[in-house]
């Protein structure tokens, strides 16, 4: 078996090409996924068309909010670009220098300020349905949050007017009185004079007034809560049920060398015993010179082997970008030598059932991208059914378990490293069968 | 004299599909035995269960595996591989007690001393079927089983691969090899085999295999094909 070891690698030393692109491909691959998902995603250019008067405000109660405070809140969650008007945005959009355009109407302020009518802004956009439908929820976000930020400033300016109402003092109203008494104050001015009053219906009709002033007071000062929570009615409060929180970046490592893994160990391992296949050197090597479990063995054996240095190499090298903790180094051995045990025998299956080293490729490729995005839908993603098949598809092939193991071992995730490891070692025997009955057929 | 094969009842069955069917027959030492045979007969079939590649269904050969040399039509060896290396590789694979002069004897005696150190890919077609051959031969097995060894050779290849093949001969060797050229079974044959649909339907010499056709035939290829409308 070493020399056969030998001559694979003899082999793999003059394939530099291959080599390259067996090891740059799934390092590309995983390092865009890895600064894709561990960079913050950037913000939409969009135009903002401010057509209210500079420096316009909004009334409420004595408050006076600016307009320009929810230009402010649209800002924060996109990249602005100022635009003088509503047709300028029109041919930014059109032309594509702008994802989409805001426009603040001019009579926003006399909408919002009314009471009656509700403030509206115009979103413009474009472009083909998957950018229609990014703009669409991006905007959408960022003008809920503007919305939930203009809001509180609302919610300030009134609950400082009902502050007013209950305790009295002055409104700030223009041409408001700017001493008013408040419903607090009015039951105790009351009293002096209902005291005065003969029985009677003055006397009622004053003690009705007094009730109604306590009442309210009491009242007035729950519906600042009230307002609280029509601001933003639900909370959300989360709790994991089991593991730990992990941060998407570093679940975003997990995967990017997980598909290195995988890419390596199964193209490595097909290729290989499709070589020998392609070469017709199989039917000379199983006549007695070499058994075919002693051949899947070397072949498992070197795929692995590279493919765990590789994504080792570039777990280490992704954690410059990313904060790992190398206290868990031995669970990282262990997961990543599972995963390319079990990636390197499904590759020895697939290479044993194809005729050729390209056959092989194809093949692998095939098998293998669905795989990706197989074990990345999460539950609820799609339908009970459809999710139940890509579950078992998930099972029966070693991308999920291997990025479950992985997430184990380097994000402290669950389910246990235990379990996608025993799982891993599960398929590698499976796939070790496969490839067996594979190579039944040497000519 | 003993012979240096024997191939007894031979059968091999591929589902339903019967390749070959109690096919026998013996080789003497320092015998060159030709196969032919239309295509789909069971020559590529007879000599892989020869060489062990695959297990016969019914039947047995005297030889283990190990003990008959197989060259294969299309050569079985590295194209990223020089010559030595290839061969240092079988023979190591073989178990030979003293690899390198293996390596070395085999490659005086096919002639690609100077051709050593290259890449097996960059070799003449020729070339490489020498190698193969040499491959087979990397154990010093008493029988070699070559499947149309010159099948994609030009005349002159053709010409230097018989000439190597019947030098082993002159060693006592055995050889057995499977052709669609009947000018080549006449001039090299010691002895023919034809097979047709996985049977054995003659064993002997050309002029035997003429002398059916007809007197005053001496054009095998003829006489195969008349043969073998004789026996459908």
């Amino acid at each position: 078996m070493t020399a056969l070891l030998r001559k694979d690698l003899k082999i793999l030393a003059r394939s530099r090409l291959l080599v390259a692109v067996l090891v740059l491909y799934p390092v590309v691959i995983a390092l865009l996924i890895g600064f894709a998902i561990s960079r913050a995603p950037s913000k939409p250019r969009v135009a903002i068309v401010d057509e209210t008067a500079p420096g316009e405000t909004i009334q409420v109660g004595g408050q006076r909010i600016a307009v320009g405070e929810y230009a402010h809140q649209l800002f924060s969650n996109v990249e602005p670009v100022a635009v003088s008007s509503r047709a300028e945005a029109r041919r930014q959009v059109s032309d594509g220098k702008v994802v989409a355009a805001v426009v603040i109407p001019s009579d926003i302020a006399a909408r919002v300020g009314s009471g009656t009518s509700q403030g509206q802004v115009e979103v413009l956009y474009n472009g083909d349905a998957l950018e229609q439908s990014l703009v669409r929820e991006k905007l959408r976000s960022a003008l809920a949050e503007a919305n939930l930020g203009f809001s509180k400033q609302i919610q300030l300016a009134a609950s400082e007017a009902i502050d007013a109402l209950v305790r009295g003092g002055s409104l700030g109203t223009l041409g408001a009185p700017s001493n008013l008494i408040g419903l607090q104050q009015i039951p105790g001015e009351l009293r002096s004079v209902i005291a005065r009053t003969p029985p009677g219906h003055d006397r009622e009709a004053l003690e009705r007034i007094g009730r109604f002033a306590d009442f309210a007071a009491a009242n007035l000062g729950v519906s600042k809560r009230v307002l609280a929570s029509v601001g933003q009615p639900i909370a959300i409060h989360t709790e994991l049920v089991h593991g730990r929180r992990t941060p998407l970046d570093s679940f975003a490592v997990v995967v990017a060398v997980a598909v290195s893994l995988m890419f390596l160990g199964v193209l490595l391992a097909a290729g290989g015993i499709a070589m020998e296949r392609e070469e017709h050197v199989l039917a000379r090597l199983v006549r007695g010179l070499v058994s075919r479990g002693a051949l899947l063995v070397e072949k498992v054996g070197l795929a692995a082997a590279c493919s765990f240095l590789v994504a080792l190499a570039m777990l280490a090298g992704v954690g410059i970008f990313v904060s790992l903790d190398w206290g868990r180094f031995p669970q990282w051995l262990l997961a990543l030598a599972c995963g390319a045990l079990a990636f390197a025998a499904l590759g020895t299956a697939i290479g044993a059932l194809a005729r050729d080293a390209r056959a092989a490729s194809i093949v692998a490729f095939l098998v293998l991208l669905p795989l990706i995005f197989l074990a990345l839908v999460p539950a609820g993603a799609v339908g009970h059914g459809f999710y139940d098949v890509i579950s078992v598809i998930s099972f029966v092939f070693p991308f999920k378990a291997a990025l479950q193991a992985l997430d184990a071992a380097v994000n402290s995730a669950s389910p246990s490293l235990g379990g996608a490891a025993a799982h891993l070692l599960g398929l590698t025997v499976l796939f070790a069968v496969l490839a067996r009955v594979g190579l039944r057929r040497a000519l | 004299m003993s012979a240096a094969l024997r191939v007894e009842a031979l059968g091999k069955r591929f589902g339903d599909l019967v390749a070959l069917e109690n096919v026998s027959f013996e080789l003497a030492p320092g015998e060159l035995l030709g196969i032919m045979g239309p295509n789909g007969a069971g020559k590529t079939t007879l000599l892989a269960a020869i060489a062990g590649v695959q297990a016969p269904s019914s039947g047995t050969v005297s030889l283990p595996p190990r003990e008959v040399g197989w060259a294969p039509q299309q050569a079985a060896l590295y194209g990223k591989l020089t010559v030595a290396e290839n061969l240092a590789l079988f023979a190591r694979l073989e178990r030979v007690p003293d690899a390198r002069a293996a390596v070395a004897a085999m490659l005086e005696q096919t002639g690609l001393s100077e051709r050593a150190g290259d890449q097996l890919a960059r070799l003449s077609g020729g070339n490489r079927q020498r190698v193969n051959v040499a491959a087979g031969l990397l154990g010093d097995p008493p029988v070699l089983a070559l499947d149309e060894p010159s099948a994609s050779l030009d005349p002159a290849q053709r010409e230097r691969l018989w000439t190597f093949v019947k030098g082993l001969t002159a060693t006592g060797r055995a050889v057995v090899f499977s052709t669609h050229n009947p000018a080549e079974a006449q001039r090299h044959a010691d002895r023919l085999l034809v097979l047709d649909a996985g049977r054995l339907r003659f064993d002997g010499t050309t002029a035997e295999l003429l002398a059916r056709a007809g007197a005053g035939e001496t054009d095998l290829e003829h006489a195969l094909v008349r043969f073998l409308e004789a026996v459908a």
